[in-house]
């Protein structure tokens, strides 16, 4: 009995966080349509609901009752399986986001080497969704995908490590409490701009799209893929934003803490401060998508490799020679 | 010249710039409408949907001259006469095939009296073929029910003929 409260216990909490989130998620799709279309001057989806809030819904509804059509010559097992690894990854590194002090599903000490890992692994559902498609385009669009979300992965960790260096910790609540002087996209601001960029590269979004170019891969690894497998991809993806929003919020923008210090400010919650970061940084990300053409694959490349990669190194030594010049290493 | 395009680059002034236009843009009013709401303006001269029209006494315009038959280049008019018990002409059948016909306004300038008109209506899609084969019931009856706006967009029109 005692064993199937705690069993219930926990169930309860992770509906708590998932619930919200999938929300959000459908929310945040409705706000980057919304943006996109305000930047070019059109109204953009306004009809269902309020202010068509609820348009995800509809969208979703729609998947639903959807035919899933399975192409006869794939692999039926690892096709059925890719959107859902895809989802349930996404969804999964939410488990140590912070949104306030303790209020956190598991508060693991490697918190932030956890969500690295899961996002790491995000890769295996863009590549069995292409191989097991069985056809071209799919294929050679989750290869390229595969490639980049690699790369941008290696300057995504570099940039982590200079954050780390300031807080001597891999805990995602310590990193926030490290910030309560001053929030780390000061110091580090040059890493928050690279931070930005990798995390459009890693999370697929314009102008870092190869994997679903239209003009020359039709729609990439997803081509195959319909109704509600579709729907499970792209949930995926607005849900990996997210966390990236939210990582994003954690390591330079001080989390739950609130901008100022003072007593108006304090008393709202943190997680209403985080949710707030988050929504900025995903603005951003919509007004990118609206402004920016496509880079073309060896550019992708190169900025990666031959930029950031160096780039992030060197600020590394800088930081590290700093902290250390100054005697200014976080004590473990 | 080398070093600003170097110094560009990497404080990415250009991106900048284009973010600011697009916030700029961002609050400035939409240039789309709610469709189905609300609808753009139309000419008079508008070549939407056809009606054939009618005298104010009731009597049909259509006289059977057949010179919108003649003069379609899609072919989508078929019209049949017979002389009526009074001893005028008129028409027994009067078709258009509105998936043939190319919305080109032909018919309309061609009639003597003003019967064939393509009014302001463009929403006439259906589910079926078979209801797009307009009869002359039908194009009568679109013509009583546009006629308002059919003789006004012919009057304002008049004057650049």
């Amino acid at each position: 009995m005692e064993y199937i409260n705690l069993v219930f216990e926990e169930v309860y909490k992770i509906l708590f966080l998932l619930v919200p989130v999938l929300v959000s998620v459908a929310m945040i799709v409705w706000l980057d349509r919304r943006v996109w279309a305000f930047v070019q001057k059109r109204q953009g989806p306004n009809v269902v609901g309020p202010f068509g809030l609820l348009q995800s819904l509809a969208d979703a509804l729609k998947y639903i009752f959807k035919e899933i059509i399975i192409p006869a010559s794939s692999n039926k097992i690892i096709f059925i399986l890719a959107p859902i690894i895809t989802m349930t990854l996404a969804l999964i590194a939410w488990a140590v986001i912070p949104f306030g002090e303790d209020q956190v599903l598991a508060n693991i000490n490697v918190g932030i080497l956890y969500i690295f890992a899961v996002s790491s692994l995000g890769v295996y559902g863009i590549i069995m969704g292409g191989w097991a498609s069985n056809s071209k385009y799919p294929f050679l669009g989750s290869i390229r995908s595969a490639a980049q979300m690699v790369s941008y992965e290696v300057s995504i960790g570099i940039i982590i490590i200079n954050v780390l260096l300031c807080v001597g910790s891999l805990n995602l609540s310590d990193i926030v409490l490290a910030q309560q002087k001053i929030w780390f996209i000061i110091p580090l601001f040059p890493m928050f701009v690279i931070f930005f960029i990798s995390a459009l590269a890693e999370t697929n979004r314009p102008p870092f799209d190869l994997p679903e170019a239209e003009a020359e891969l039709v729609a990439g690894y997803q081509t195959e893929y319909s109704g509600m497998m579709y729907a499970m991809f792209w949930l995926g993806e607005y849900a990996n934003i997210l966390l990236m929003c939210a990582l994003g919020s954690i390591l330079f923008l001080g989390g739950w803490l609130s901008p100022i210090d003072l007593y108006p400010f304090n008393l709202i919650p943190g997680a209403i401060w985080l949710i707030l970061k988050i929504l900025l940084l995903f603005i951003l990300f919509a007004l990118v998508k609206a402004v920016v053409p496509r880079y073309r694959y060896d550019q992708l490349m190169r900025l990666g490799w031959k930029i950031f990669l160096p780039f992030s190194l060197t600020y590394v030594v800088l930081t590290a020679s700093y902290l250390f010049y100054f005697n200014l290493l976080p004590t473990l | 010249m080398k070093i600003t395009r170097f110094l560009k680059t990497i404080f990415m002034v250009d991106f900048a710039t284009g973010l600011l236009i697009a916030l700029r843009e961002m609050f400035k009013t939409k240039k789309t409408i709610n469709y189905p709401f609300e609808k753009g303006k139309i000419s008079p001269r508008f070549r939407g949907e056809h009606a054939l029209r009618r005298y104010p006494n009731g009597e049909e315009r259509c006289i059977a001259c057949k010179l919108c038959e003649a003069v379609c280049p899609a072919q989508a008019i078929t019209i049949e006469s017979a002389e009526r018990s009074d001893g005028s002409r008129k028409t027994t059948r009067y078709d258009i095939d509105m998936m043939k016909c190319i919305y080109c306004g032909l018919c309309e300038e061609s009639c003597p009296v003003d019967a064939i008109v393509q009014g302001p209506n463009f929403e006439f899609s259906t589910e079926t073929r078979e209801e797009l084969y307009y009869t002359k019931e039908k194009l009568l009856d679109n013509g009583d029910r546009w006629e308002n706006i059919l003789a006004a967009n012919i009057k304002s029109d008049n004057p650049y003929r």
